[in-house]
């Protein structure tokens, strides 16, 4: 009965209201020229470089830690089976 | 191969949010312009820590009800990357902040609530680090780690909300987009992005837990 009492209380809060409204992003928002994007660097393509350089190094990091996942697994398997 | 499904999953994930988040149609917006991409990178950074840490509490109560001390291991490998997405989390936003809100630091109550969050898990560590014995320490770390669980929900969650002039979306009028009616050329790329990077953190705490596992075993035989 205790705990249900409990239970029962956590559902009981205060009532707080967060902030209401906010900002909504329309179709239009897509469209509006006037605001500045890097319209420059996606027309001319150059934009696919920085991609190609991040995605190299973001690669390079995880055949890292892919080296790193198999060496282990090579140690696991001597350690582990060491143990009588 | 067959246990490293997520792995791989993680990394194409991560792969898709770099390539499909920087070319692929943003809403053209003031102010935030094209750094509305950074949604992709800076808010998984939060979405990931919190799911790590919610399974660092988790190995933290199983270490407090079974006793085994590969859990009390599990428990603060997580903390430990969860901390890490933390850090990310926090400089990120500050260059974010520096470019759309005018400083990296305005006091808003989003980052000092992470601010705090970042603290209370320090602490953790430092509490764990103090303690000689492998057995107080695990249940003493393990009980800290549900408070500090306990007090990070409301810091980053409620708190702010309630604040009248936090500048994040969704906490106050501000010019941002709000994350519930989040648009959904957004969303098609920032779930994935969620997942991907939790997955890619998991995957190195994974790494720390089996070298944990390796070394305990070569120090008991």
């Amino acid at each position: 009965m205790k705990r249900l009492l409990i239970i029962f209380s956590l559902f009981l809060s205060l009532q707080v209201f967060a902030q209401e409204g906010g900002f909504t992003v329309t179709e239009e928002s897509y469209t509006d020229m006037d605001v500045e994007m890097a319209d420059t660097m996606r027309s001319n393509g150059k934009i696919y470089v920085v991609v190609g350089v991040v995605v190299l190094i973001l690669g390079g990091l995880i055949g890292y830690a892919i080296s790193i996942d198999r060496k282990l697994t090579r140690i696991e398997r001597e350690v582990f089976k060491e143990k009588p | 191969m067959k246990k490293n499904w997520w792995k791989i999953l993680g990394v194409v994930l991560v792969i898709y949010t770099i390539t499909g988040g920087l070319l692929l149609n943003v809403p053209r917006l003031n102010i935030l312009n094209e750094t509305i991409r950074n949604l992709y990178f800076h808010v998984p950074m939060w979405f990931g820590m919190v799911i790590l840490l919610t399974i660092s509490m988790t190995y933290g109560i199983k270490y407090l009800r079974k006793g085994d001390i590969k859990y009390d291991e599990r428990s603060v490998e997580f903390a430990k990357i969860g901390t890490v997405f933390n850090v990310m989390g926090l400089i990120s936003g500050a260059i974010w902040a520096n470019y759309t809100w005018g400083e990296p630091w305005s006091g808003d109550a989003k980052q000092n609530a992470a601010a705090i969050c970042l603290l209370i898990y320090f602490a953790y560590f430092v509490l764990r680090n103090s303690l000689e014995d492998e057995q107080q320490r695990g249940r003493v770390s393990a009980i800290y780690n549900v408070f500090a669980y306990a007090a990070m929900i409301p810091l980053l969650f409620i708190l702010p909300r309630l604040s009248p002039d936090s500048l994040h979306p969704g906490n106050g009028g501000n010019p941002g987009f709000n994350f519930y009616d989040i648009d959904s050329k957004l969303r098609i790329i920032f779930y994935p992005a969620i997942i991907g990077w939790t997955l890619i953190g998991m995957w190195l705490a994974s790494l720390q837990i089996r070298m944990r596992a390796i070394k305990r075993t070569l120090e008991d035989n």
